[in-house]
């Protein structure tokens, strides 16, 4: 019996994922949805993966290839830590992406978003695409579904906006991207890190904001 | 000057094969588990869940395979995609966790078997045909994950994989629960490979089903046989003279053929 041809395919994060900087932090957003081919193999998946303790990345591309790169960095960071002895910065995570995204172009297909927070520059967010280039920005969008909010985005944007306006900023942008994306739905994973920890927060399908729906 | 041996897949001969195709010869094909393979997580453990039947082609070469393999007495993996792969592939990575028990001293835990899998199967970028569904419970309580072949990993309460996956999905997205009792759970699997055997031509034969717990696993082979061959009552068995013989002709061999003996040098 001929095997359907998404069995063969290899996972993809769809995806929409985002970060912002506040002052004192960033948010972190992104979908839940990992497709092969046409059918979603995982629509609860969780694309914010930590790296350190106040260091966190969106991960979008091929599934396998962002989870064998976070792993690695994680572990890289880790022995930097312990020789470090003092907490790592968001730009030297960032920067071990950018060594691994970069060298290994040819065979990997990743976009990811780091983000996080330490005691030098508090809140920062890094976009790596998919060549290999690490661009700091105070709000960046990444994924297939990102292409859908650029000036949604680029409108909507003040700089020093508060945290909750950055919760919303973040929750309006998502939604709207995955309402127009195939690739990217289900639920919202939202991440808030700042100097004193973590916090996640899910939004389910059923509580996104709504819009025009026609 | 010698052809170093530094492991892996070797793709010499694929040109060859090329070639060989193209003047019209036909290859033999591999065997692929079809398949319908599910885990569940309940109150308590892992509920994993596989149907029996391996094709090639289509044809289908073993009508009672085993497809949920031992990896650690707490753990468990289905495996769905080339047989050979799922095989090879589950005992290495059993025969490296008994090593690593041994030498840390330590119960094996779920997400150790996960990594050792997920890291040689990205090595292998996806030529290592291998979709597994991994259940187990150890210290950190029950889990179940699924491999897909190019590395990636989920962690999920309750999954399905092969190409009967998405009639299995079906059922437990209708009727899974969280919490569920151990009755309830077997019973959910059952029901969802059954879904498959019957919806999926790739899958079918029998149910088998294994409960992991923390107080140990039971087997249960061919928990289902929904399929059993069905043998005539009646015997083709007739008298004599029942058909009517209205002539009859004799030719000895000889008269039609010449027999020879052939002296080999």
């Amino acid at each position: 019996m001929e095997a359907p041809e998404w069995l063969d395919n290899a996972v993809d994060l769809g995806t929409s994922i985002m970060a912002v900087e506040f002052d004192g932090g960033v948010i972190m957003g992104a979908d839940s949805r990992t497709t092969t081919g046409a059918y979603i193999a995982n629509r609860v998946t969780n694309k914010i993966t930590p790296i350190h303790e106040r260091i966190y990345c969106c991960r979008s591309g091929s599934a396998a290839d962002t989870q064998a790169i976070s792993d690695y960095v994680r572990y890289y960071l880790e022995m930097h830590t312990s020789e470090l002895c003092d907490d790592p910065d968001v730009k030297t995570a960032a920067s071990l992406f950018q060594l691994l995204c970069y060298s290994n172009k040819n065979n990997l297909m990743a976009g990811i978003i780091v983000a996080g927070w330490d005691k030098h520059q508090g809140g920062s967010v890094y976009n790596i695409s998919l060549g290999g280039s690490m661009v700091k920005q105070p709000f960046a969008i990444g994924g297939s579904g990102s292409t859908y909010i650029y000036g949604y985005c680029d409108s909507k944007f003040k700089p020093k906006m508060t945290k909750d306006e950055c919760i919303e900023f973040v929750q309006n942008s998502l939604a709207l991207a995955m309402f127009r994306d195939g690739s990217s739905g289900g639920v919202i994973r939202l991440c808030i890190i700042d100097k004193n920890g973590v916090e996640r927060r899910m939004i389910p399908g059923n509580n996104l904001p709504r819009f025009w729906e026609g | 000057m010698e052809h170093l041996n530094r492991g892996g897949f070797d793709f010499d001969l694929c040109n060859r094969n090329n070639v060989l195709e193209k003047t019209g010869l036909k290859m033999k094909g591999f065997m692929k588990t079809g398949t319908t393979i599910v885990g569940v997580v309940y109150k308590g453990g892992v509920v994993l869940g596989a149907d029996t039947r391996a094709t090639e082609g289509p044809i289908v070469a073993d009508k009672n395979c085993e497809k949920i393999h031992y990896i650690a007495d707490n753990i468990y993996c289905c495996g769905a995609g080339t047989a050979a792969d799922t095989e090879s592939a589950t005992a290495l990575i059993s025969s490296k966790l008994k090593l690593h028990k041994l030498s840390t001293g330590k119960e094996t835990r779920v997400i150790t078997a996960l990594t050792m899998l997920k890291q040689m199967l990205f090595k292998y970028q996806g030529h290592i045909s291998a979709a597994l569904i991994l259940g187990g419970i150890d210290i950190n309580g029950p889990s179940l994950h699924t491999i897909y072949p190019h590395g990636s990993t989920d962690q999920l309460p309750y999954v399905t994989m092969g190409s009967g996956s998405l009639a299995a999905m079906g059922v437990f997205e209708a009727k899974y629960k969280n919490d569920m009792t151990k009755e309830e759970a077997i019973a959910l699997v059952a029901e969802a490979i059954s879904s498959g055997i019957f919806n999926d031509l790739g899958s079918g034969s029998n149910v088998d089903v294994t409960v992991i717990e923390t107080t140990g696993v039971t087997i249960l082979r061919n928990y289902q046989t929904p399929n059993e061959r069905k043998f005539r009552n009646n015997p083709y068995i007739f008298k004599q003279g029942t058909t009517p013989v209205l002539k009859q002709d004799v030719a000895p061999l000889s008269t039609k053929v010449v027999i020879e003996d052939i002296m080999m040098s």
